[in-house]
């Protein structure tokens, strides 16, 4: 290891550390488990959920709803975008439901989609349509900035409109996707665990963060956060990882 | 090929105006001080422009051009930029060793040189009766100008270069025209 990374390591080490100490000279401030649980608290909850079977049903279901979601906004997005850029209607057409849908609550979202739907399915549509206008936006932003002169290039020397796509415009926009999926994993995340809170589906972290709001357990609130923000740390590194496996792929 | 009473003006400044040109069906040099109107006449002969009043001939030839900047696809290695034009891949590979240039390398650990070489093969490999040429030998040492000028002249195709260098139109051979 470098000492740049040492450093870097120590750095990261000290502001954890400082952020917790702040955590609990709070609570100690407030003397209320109920109000603000200590991190011992929430450490000694969260060990008690994580040996129970239910916690990694839970878990697991909730992982498989957010990315079903995800995945689902990624591949409408796409489509939604190759249609926006290649013809002026469609564009004209999707642009204000995209923006519309980008500016809309979520909250406004779930309860119509409760009207709509089984409890289960909302956590997975909301996570979708929070999706779709991130990588949508990215994507279509990256098309409309293609280099000029590489499209005269093309046009000189007669490019087929597939070639044009393949070799010009899907690189060209290449970048934009990513930054639109990365952004967008944090979002799912969120729409989909406040999705899974007012629905309440049988298995989901965001029911359970509904009960221990419901019964008053502050540390297993704070539990189940913890495991949320994890979760959604982790899965965003994976797919930055594998995202970027993907760039080098393309610029070989 | 035949230009006739060419009017053409870009950002409200008249570039050429009532022009006409025969080009020859060899080699043609323009010259000129910058902001003539050499890459705008070339390019209104590629049709990439379109004349305000007057025509641009080619007698349905088809055309390659070759730009003043390289304009090669950065994702793509040196070999599939040529191929991106052409389905001619022994011809493109003989070229490109002729040239000096490792098909199999990135455009981003090309020199200046060695990019503007790729671009000429890429113009040279695209089935085409016309060359048209903004500045090909610009980057290139005196030895590269006189190698790349013979594979010009051996193309035996109506070519028309701009060029400001008066050993460049000496090395192609042409017949001069003045903007």
């Amino acid at each position: 290891m470098t000492s740049i990374q040492e450093n870097k390591l120590l750095k990261n080490a000290i502001s954890r550390l400082f952020w917790l100490l702040l955590w609990q000279l709070a609570a100690l401030k407030v003397g209320k488990e109920l109000i603000l649980p200590s991190p011992f608290a929430v450490v000694k909850a969260l060990g008690r959920l994580i040996v129970t079977a239910s916690f990694w049903q839970n878990t697991f279901t909730t992982i498989v709803r957010v990315l079903s979601g995800y995945c689902l906004g990624i591949a409408v997005a796409v489509i939604l975008a190759v249609a926006t850029c290649s013809n002026d209607l469609a564009d004209s057409l999707l642009s204000p439901i995209i923006r519309i849908i980008r500016a809309t609550p979520v909250a406004s979202f779930i309860i119509l989609a409760l009207l709509w739907m089984g409890k289960s399915n909302v956590p997975v549509l909301m996570s979708m349509l929070m999706v779709v206008p991130v990588v949508w936006e990215n994507i279509v932003a990256q098309y409309q900035a293609t280099d000029r002169d590489l499209l005269e290039m093309a046009e000189a020397y007669r490019l087929s409109k597939w070639k044009k796509f393949r070799y010009i415009y899907v690189p060209s926009a290449f970048p934009g996707f990513l930054a639109g999926c990365l952004s967008a994993m944090g979002l799912a995340w969120k729409s989909g665990i406040a999705a899974e809170v007012l629905s309440q589906p049988s298995l989901a972290i965001g029911s359970n963060l509904y009960y221990s709001k419901v019964y008053l357990e502050t540390p297993e609130l704070f539990a189940w956060t913890a495991v949320v923000v994890i979760l959604s740390m982790c899965i965003e590194k994976l797919i930055r990882k594998w995202l970027f496996r993907g760039v080098g792929h393309e610029n070989k | 090929m035949r230009i006739s009473n060419l009017d053409f003006s870009y950002d409200n400044k008249q570039i050429f105006q009532d022009y006409s040109l025969e080009p020859s069906d060899g080699v043609t040099c323009l010259m000129g001080a910058s902001g003539k109107g050499k890459t705008t006449l070339l390019k209104l002969m590629a049709g990439l422009l379109k004349p305000d009043k007057g025509t641009v001939d080619m007698d349905n030839r088809r055309v390659s051009f070759m730009f003043q900047e390289d304009r090669l696809l950065p994702w793509l290695n040196v070999r599939d930029n040529v191929l991106l034009v052409t389905d001619r891949e022994k011809e493109t590979d003989q070229l490109l060793e002729e040239l000096g240039i490792d098909g199999n390398l990135k455009i981003s650990e090309l020199s200046g040189g060695m990019a503007r070489r790729v671009a000429l093969a890429r113009c040279l490999m695209f089935e085409s009766d016309v060359l048209l040429m903004d500045e090909p030998f610009k980057g290139l040492d005196e030895a590269l100008v006189k190698k790349v000028a013979s594979i010009i002249i051996r193309q035996n195709k109506p070519t028309i270069v701009s060029t400001h260098s008066l050993d460049e139109v000496e090395a192609l051979g042409g017949e001069i025209v003045n903007l």
